[in-house]
């Protein structure tokens, strides 16, 4: 039991790599509900992603190629849950459900010839002498492409949101679409963008999981990762720099986990492992309520259906 | 999605029996199921029994048919698909997790003329059933040897699955060994609770690794611990099979599952009318248990001694858990020279002494 055999660089280093996935995933699903929709389809279109990433990645044997692709092919899977809701008016919490139930069943299906198969590596950013440098080098300096991408996004995401005119309208349409609707703003269109941004992040963040991260396809490899980012967004209160933050505790919770059993810590396991879902499961309680709901200041019109009227 | 893939294996398995049913007049061949756990392409546990599968389909050709579910959850959708099973026609079911174990024993009492098989299990069985294990620790006892001798930082990491005695006994006999040939050596053990997911076995891999370990073990089946060792200049074993296409620079040599002779030898034993309960437990005796080629950089003295192991232990000359050997808590197990009994080391739930950490409750 030697406390002092965890390096905490290295453990920032390892806890944001482990937290790129629901990273990425979770910004796209904050400027998806920022408009006021509610797409629980993120492990869907996550999964989606890494499959279309792995596969695009192997054929071409390039793994950006396969990142383009994920983002592409989690756009496109996101669509469906855009035209349903959007302009064929379906419920947002069954479509959602559904998409990830499909995109589960779906990339089980099209990664069947890719099962034990090597993808082409991916390599971290070459910073020359700056990777090299004290603590600086492993954290900031010594990370592969993602990682910087996912911070960029949490930045532009924030600028994009709070400094523009185009953000601004995206929030708007979120807290109140009937009034968007009034000065002229096209509710559908911002609504299905949005949905596609989101899908291209989650299907970003999978293909993490499967170039980078482990990396190999399996069948359900995200394994729940969809999920702790929906909480994520929550639990950020829709904030981007929030979602950072939470990101970094849940992935944080995990590497830690992993490592004082490596240091021979009698920790009980299980419980840390609950930990994240249960802190979502929390939120989630707390969100349904309205109260708090207007407390963690949720877009107004989450979750509605938007009908035009007049 | 596994009830999907369980569904579209078990309508394929159907769609099998019933054209055997009409082209099958001549002679009937023997049919027999498989039920994985994972997926035929982990490279680790299922592949093992896949290739054996295969193995036992190609010595028998038209005379046995063989089929298989995969991705069958332990619980009672493994006793479903036994049933589906047995109701096509299948003559002999080899279902091939431990947590199949009840599943087997209620399926094996419903269906009295299939012969099951059940691998690693351990339950008192009714008489169409038999157990079916190998002795990994052999395996163990030889790359433990190596890591002993192959370490730099002395520590040795060990991603867990499950705390049951296979596992324990697994780290109790690579720990040994390593021991003996390097009394520095330290072994850092981390439980995953989960036998199959790659991104939990990378995160150990990596955590185990910043902590010093200059060389992995796993008992888990995925090969993702194998992929960051290569990316991290670490040593690594493979597990089941031979990995080495996913780690070439690093991986030393593979314990590798050769259920083939033992597969054989059982659908043969059904074809003659001669098949009947057994528990069986081979090693490297039987060629059940053997390694993949050992990498290069492993010194030509330190190959040596790991071939002199290997042939003791086939000859019988030496066994893995000799004595003198105490538990962890320092109070005596083995005697100098006492070997231990198949019954202790099957419900082995304590380490050795000299392994620092608890196994979990």
């Amino acid at each position: 039991m030697d406390l002092s055999s965890i390096n905490p660089v290295v453990l920032i280093a390892s806890l944001m790599v482990a937290a790129t996935p629901i990273l990425l995933a979770a910004i796209g699903e904050l400027v998806v509900e920022k408009a006021g929709v509610l797409n629980l389809g993120v492990e869907g279109m996550m999964i989606t992603g890494a499959v279309a990433g792995f596969a695009f990645a192997v054929t071409t044997q390039n793994p950006y190629l396969g990142m383009i692709g994920a983002v592409v092919a989690g756009a496109l899977v996101s669509l469906i849950f855009g035209v349903l809701t959007q302009i064929l008016m379906a419920n947002q919490v069954a479509s959602g459900l559904a998409l990830t139930l499909f995109g589960l069943g779906f990339s089980a299906l099209v990664g069947q010839s890719y099962v034990g198969v090597v993808p082409p590596r991916t390599p971290k950013l070459d910073f020359g002498f700056l990777s090299d440098l004290p603590v600086l080098g492993r954290i900031v300096f010594g990370h592969d492409i993602l990682v910087y991408i996912s911070l960029l996004l949490v930045a532009a995401t924030w600028y994009w949101l709070n400094k523009t005119r185009a953000g601004r309208v995206l929030r708007a349409v979120g807290e109140n679409h009937d009034s968007a609707h009034a000065l002229g703003y096209k509710v559908k269109r911002v609504r299905i963008l949005a949905i596609m941004f989101g899908g291209a992040c989650a299907g970003l963040g999978g293909a993490y999981l499967s170039l980078v991260r482990v990396p190999q396809w399996t069948e359900g490899m995200t394994a729940g990762a969809g999920w702790i980012a929906l909480a994520l967004v929550v639990f950020a209160s829709w904030r981007p720099w929030r979602a950072l933050a939470g990101a970094y505790l849940f992935g944080g919770i995990m590497v830690l986990q992993l490592n004082l059993q490596a240091a021979g810590f009698r920790i009980p396991v299980e419980y840390l492992s609950m930990s994240p879902y249960l802190i979502t499961i929390l939120v989630l309680v707390v969100m349904s309520s309205n109260r708090g709901r207007s407390s963690l200041s949720a877009p107004g019109s989450l979750g509605r259906s938007f009908h035009a009227a007049g | 999605m596994k009830r999907r893939t369980l569904l579209a294996s078990s309508a394929m398995a159907f769609g099998l029996a019933a054209t055997m049913g009409t082209a099958a007049l001549a002679q009937d061949p023997l049919k027999v199921g498989f039920i994985y756990i994972g997926p035929p392409g982990d490279f680790g546990w299922t592949y093992a029994h896949d290739q054996a599968r295969l193995a036992a389909q190609e010595h028998f050709g038209d005379s046995v048919e063989t089929f298989f579910v995969e991705n069958v959850p332990e619980g009672a959708d493994s006793g479903r698909v036994m049933s589906q099973m047995a109701l096509s026609g299948a003559d002999m079911i080899f279902a091939t997790s431990f947590g199949y174990g009840p599943e087997v024993v209620a399926a094996a009492e419903r269906f009295p003329n299939v012969s099951f098989e059940h691998a690693t299990g351990y339950l008192p069985r009714p008489a169409n059933v038999s157990l079916y294990n190998a002795r990994f620790y052999e395996g163990r006892a030889v790359i433990g040897t190596i890591a002993g001798r192959m370490t730099e930082t002395n520590v040795v990491g060990y991603i867990a699955s499950f705390p049951i005695p296979e596992v324990i006994r697994g780290i109790n006999s690579a720990y040994i060994h390593a021991q003996r040939v390097n009394p520095d050596v330290d072994f850092r053990v981390v439980w995953v609770y989960s036998w199959f997911d790659p991104a939990q076995e990378a995160a150990a891999a990596e955590a185990l690794i910043d902590q010093g370990a200059d060389i992995i073990m796993q008992h888990t089946d995925s090969t993702a611990a194998l992929t960051v060792a290569q990316e991290r200049g670490a040593m690594a074993f493979g597990q089941a099979s031979d990995m080495t296409q996913f780690a070439p620079d690093v991986h030393l040599t593979a314990i590798i599952d050769n259920w083939a002779p033992y597969y054989i030898d059982r659908i043969q034993a059904r074809m003659d009318g001669t098949w009947e309960s057994t528990n069986s437990w081979n090693g490297i005796a039987q060629n059940e248990v053997t390694f993949a080629p050992f990498n290069d950089r492993i010194p030509a003295e330190v190959q040596d001694e790991a071939n002199a192991m290997i042939e003791a232990i086939r000859t019988g000359e030496y066994h893995p858990f000799t004595g003198p050997l105490n538990r962890q808590d320092g109070t005596a197990w083995l005697a100098d020279g006492e070997v231990a009994d198949d019954g202790t080391l099957g419900g082995m739930h304590f380490y050795v002494e000299g392994i620092t950490g608890e196994i979990p409750q």
